[in-house]
C-alpha cells in the first residue's frame, strides 16, 4: 500500500483511490465478518441457516437496506439525514390509510407514497441549501416535524392489517427461486445506485462535494445542487423503505419505524461510509445493513437480552468509526514517509 | 452595551474624535450581540401577553410554577450545550443520559441503596459517559456528530440493560418533592433554585474569565487558539465531561418529576435541548452565543409549551412546534442577514461614498 501511494506523493488521484480501497476493503473485512458470525451463530442454532429464517432476516434487512443507499449518498456529500425514520413511519401510513378508505387502488397508493417520500426529501434539501441550514440541525427538525404530521393524519387512530385490502402484505413473503421479493428489490436498487456513484457525472459529484466542497466548487460543480439532489433521493428511497415497511408489518401505527434513522445511519456507517463525507459505497451500507440484521436475529436466536440490541448498534458504530480513524491515521503516516522517500 | 449612546451622540462632536473604525465595530456589536436577545425579550413579552388573553390563570403562581418545572431538565443541559456548540461541537446523546441516569438512581434505590448516593453515583456516570464521548472526540479525532450518535444508542441501551421493560415508582416522598416541589410558602419550583444557580455559574464562566475566552476563541479558529496556547483537547473534553454530568442531574431530576424510572425517560429530549441553544442566539458553526440568550430561550419555549397546552394542542403536535423553531431560529438570522446584504448594497449603489451616515441609519 504505502509503496502504491508513494509513487504518487499528490494530487486528486491518491484521495479517490485511497477512497476506493478502504471502502472495497471494508466490505470485503464486512464479508467476512458476517460469514464468521453465520457460522458462529448456525453452531448454536442450527435454525438460524433454515430458508425461512434467512428470508425473514433479509426481508427487513432489504428495507434497511434501501433507505441505507439514500442514506449514503446524503453522507457522502457530508451532510446527514435524520429524519428518515419519520419518513418511513409516515409513508408507511399513509399508503395504508389510502388502501384502507379505497380512495386509490394499489399500485397508486405505492406510488403516492414514493412520491411523498420525494416531496419530504426535497423539504429537507430545501431547508438545507435555500437556507444555509446545517443539515443536523434541519433534519433533527424535520425528525419531529414529519412525525407530528403522522400523529396528525393518523389522529390517535392506527391502521390494522384487517382494515386493508386482501393481499396487501403478501408481496412481504413472496420469494422468486427462493429469493425473498424485497430482497430482489433492495438488489435492483443497490446495482442502479452504484451504477449511477460509478459511471454518471452525478455520481463523482457527490464524492467531489463531500470530499472538499470550495474545491467541488471551483472546477464548477454546484455543490448545493448535488446535496438538494442527493436528499431528493434518500427521500425517494425512504418512501420506498415506507411503502415496504407498510407490506412487511401490516398493523401501522403513528410512532411505527421510531429509532429506525439509528440503524439506517450505523448500517452506511458499518458498510464504510465515511460521516466526514467524500467516500463510501452504496454496496457496503447495504451489506452494513444485512451485518445488523443478522446481528438482531442472532441476538433473537441465540436467547439474548433483545435489550442488548440499542449498546449493540452502538457500540457497532463507534467501533467503524474508530477503525477508520486508526486506519486513516496509519495511511496517512505511511503516506508521508513515502513523500519524503 | 456601551454601542447605545454612540449614535446619539454620533452627529455631535463625538462623531470626529472616535475613529471610524471603532465607531462601526461597535455599532456592529450592538446590532449583531443585543438585536437577538432584544429580539427574544421582545417576543417573549408578547407571548406572555397573549398567555393572559388565552386564559386567566396564565399569570398566576401555580401556572408559573407548573411550566417553568416542565422544561428544567433540558434547560439545566441547554448550559453546557451552549458551550459544546460554541466550540463547534455537538452532544446528541444527552437524551439517553438522562434515561440512563433515571435508570441506575431508580435500580439502586429499588435494592435499598440510599436515594443521596444513588445520585452521587449517576453524577459519577455521567462524568464518565462524557469522558467518553470527549475522548473519542478529541483524541481519535472523530467527529462529535457520529461519536454521539452512537453513544445515544449505547447509553440507551444501557438504561434498557438495566431497567429492561419496568418502571420504578416507589421513590421516597422527599426526592419526588423536587422533582416538582415548590419551597413551602411559595410558587418558587426547587428545580428552578438549581437552574438559577447552574446559571449563574454558567454565566460567569462563560463571559468573565479565561475559560469562557478559550471557548469561543476554539469555536473561531480552533488552529488559531491552539497556537495561542489553548489545550483544545482538554478544554473540549472538560466541556463534554460538565455535559454528561448535568445530563445525569437532569435525569434525576426527571426521574423524580415523573415519579419514575423507565429506561426510555428523556426519549427526544436531545432536540428540545438544541433547539433551546439555537433559538437562545447561539451559532451553530461555533463561535458566538451569549448564556443571556439560552437562558431566555428557555421561558420563552417553556411559555409557549405552556400556552399550546392551554390552547389544547396535545404534546404530540408540540414537536412540530420546537422543530419549526429549531430550524426558524436557524433561518431567520440567515434571511435577515442577507436581506440585510441586499439593502446594505443597494444604498451603497444609490450613494457611494456616504459610509457613516449610511452605518447610523443602520442602527
Amino acid at each position: 500500500m504505502s509503496a502504491e501511494v508513494s509513487v504518487r506523493p499528490a494530487g486528486p488521484g491518491i484521495g479517490s483511490r485511497f477512497v476506493g480501497m478502504l471502502g472495497r476493503s471494508r466490505e470485503l473485512t464486512l464479508g467476512g465478518v458476517i460469514v464468521l458470525l453465520c457460522a458462529v451463530v448456525s453452531f448454536q442454532a442450527p435454525h438460524f441457516l433454515s430458508i425461512s429464517n434467512l428470508s425473514q432476516v433479509t426481508t427487513l434487512a432489504a428495507i434497511i437496506a434501501i433507505a441505507a443507499v439514500g442514506e449514503s449518498l446524503v453522507v457522502m456529500t457530508k451532510n446527514i439525514d435524520l429524519s428518515v425514520e419519520s419518513t418511513i413511519g409516515l409513508v408507511a401510513f399513509v399508503v395504508a390509510d389510502i388502501l384502507r378508505q379505497k380512495a386509490l387502488p394499489g399500485p397508486a397508493a405505492w406510488a403516492a407514497g414514493i412520491g411523498l417520500g420525494l416531496v419530504l426529501g426535497m423539504a429537507n434539501g430545501a431547508i438545507i441549501t435555500l437556507f444555509r441550514v446545517p443539515s443536523l440541525v434541519a433534519t433533527l427538525g424535520t425528525l419531529s416535524i414529519f412525525r407530528g404530521l403522522d400523529f396528525f393524519v393518523a389522529g390517535g387512530h392506527e391502521v390494522n392489517l384487517a382494515d386493508l385490502p386482501p393481499g396487501y402484505s403478501d408481496a412481504a413473503t413472496q420469494s422468486f427461486f427462493g429469493v425473498p421479493l424485497f430482497v430482489i428489490l433492495a438488489i435492483i436498487v443497490v446495482v442502479v445506485a452504484a451504477l449511477v456513484m460509478r459511471l454518471t457525472p452525478f455520481g463523482r459529484q457527490v464524492y467531489a462535494v463531500g470530499s472538499n466542497a470550495e474545491a467541488a466548487l471551483i472546477i464548477g460543480i454546484r455543490s448545493r445542487l448535488v446535496i438538494f439532489l442527493a436528499f431528493a433521493v434518500c427521500g425517494l428511497l425512504a418512501g420506498v423503505a415506507g411503502v415496504l415497511w407498510g407490506m412487511e408489518f401490516g398493523t401501522i401505527y403513528a410512532t411505527s419505524a421510531t429509532n429506525v434513522s439509528l440503524q439506517v445511519i450505523a448500517a452506511a456507517v458499518v458498510g464504510g461510509v465515511a460521516i466526514a463525507g467524500g467516500a463510501g459505497t452504496v454496496v457496503g451500507a447495504a451489506v452494513g445493513a444485512l451485518f445488523l440484521g443478522l446481528i438482531n436475529n442472532a441476538l433473537l436466536l441465540l436467547q439474548m437480552p433483545q435489550e442488548l440490541l440499542q449498546v449493540i448498534y452502538g457500540a457497532v458504530i463507534l467501533v467503524a468509526v474508530s477503525a477508520d480513524a486508526l486506519i486513516q491515521r496509519r495511511e496517512r503516516r505511511l503516506t508521508a514517509q513515502g513523500a519524503i522517500r | 452595551m456601551t454601542g447605545a449612546p454612540v449614535p446619539g451622540s454620533g452627529a455631535a462632536a463625538g462623531e470626529a474624535a472616535r475613529p471610524e473604525a471603532v465607531r462601526r465595530l461597535l455599532l456592529q456589536r450592538a446590532s449583531g450581540l443585543l438585536r437577538w436577545e432584544t429580539l427574544l425579550l421582545v417576543v417573549l413579552a408578547l407571548l406572555v401577553v397573549e398567555g393572559t388573553r388565552l386564559s386567566k390563570f396564565f399569570l398566576t403562581g401555580p401556572n408559573f410554577a407548573n411550566l417553568v418545572s416542565a422544561v428544567m431538565e433540558v434547560a439545566i443541559v441547554a448550559l453546557p450545550m451552549t458551550l459544546i456548540i460554541i466550540t463547534g461541537e455537538i452532544d446528541l446523546s444527552v437524551e439517553s443520559m438522562i434515561g440512563l441516569s433515571g435508570a441506575i438512581v431508580g435500580s439502586l434505590w429499588a435494592a435499598g441503596i440510599p436515594i443521596e448516593v444513588g445520585i452521587v453515583v449517576v453524577l459519577i456516570v455521567g462524568a464518565l459517559g462524557g469522558l467518553f464521548n470527549g475522548l473519542l472526540v478529541t483524541r481519535l479525532g472523530l467527529p462529535s456528530l457520529v461519536v454521539t450518535l452512537g453513544t445515544l444508542a449505547l447509553y440507551r441501551g444501557f438504561a434498557q440493560v438495566i431497567l429492561g421493560p419496568t418502571a420504578i415508582s416507589s421513590f421516597p416522598a422527599g426526592f419526588t418533592a423536587f422533582g416538582f416541589g415548590n419551597i413551602p410558602g411559595t410558587t418558587i419550583p426547587w428545580t428552578l433554585i438549581v437552574f438559577s444557580v447552574l446559571s449563574v455559574v454558567f454565566l460567569l464562566v462563560t463571559h468573565r474569565t479565561w475559560i469562557g475566552r478559550q471557548v469561543f476563541a476554539v469555536g473561531k479558529n480552533k488552529d488559531a487558539a491552539r497556537y495561542s496556547g489553548v489545550r483544545v483537547g482538554t478544554l473540549k473534553t472538560a466541556l463534554f465531561v460538565v455535559t454528561g454530568m448535568i445530563a445525569a442531574l437532569a435525569g434525576v431530576i426527571l426521574a423524580a418529576r415523573f415519579s419514575s424510572a423507565r429506561a426510555d425517560n428523556g426519549t427526544g429530549l436531545t432536540l428540545v435541548v438544541v433547539t433551546i441553544v439555537l433559538l437562545g442566539g447561539v451559532d451553530i458553526n461555533g463561535g458566538k452565543g451569549t448564556i443571556t440568550g439560552v437562558i431566555l430561550a428557555v421561558f420563552t419555549l417553556s411559555v409557549l409549551q405552556n400556552e399550546l397546552r392551554l390552547a389544547g394542542v396535545s404534546s404530540e403536535y408540540q414537536g412540530v412546534a420546537v422543530g419549526l423553531l429549531l430550524i426558524g431560529s436557524v433561518t431567520a438570522p440567515y434571511l435577515a442577514r442577507q436581506a440585510r446584504s441586499y439593502s446594505d448594497r443597494a444604498r451603497r449603489g444609490r450613494q457611494p461614498p456616504a459610509g457613516s451616515v449610511e452605518r447610523g441609519e443602520v442602527v
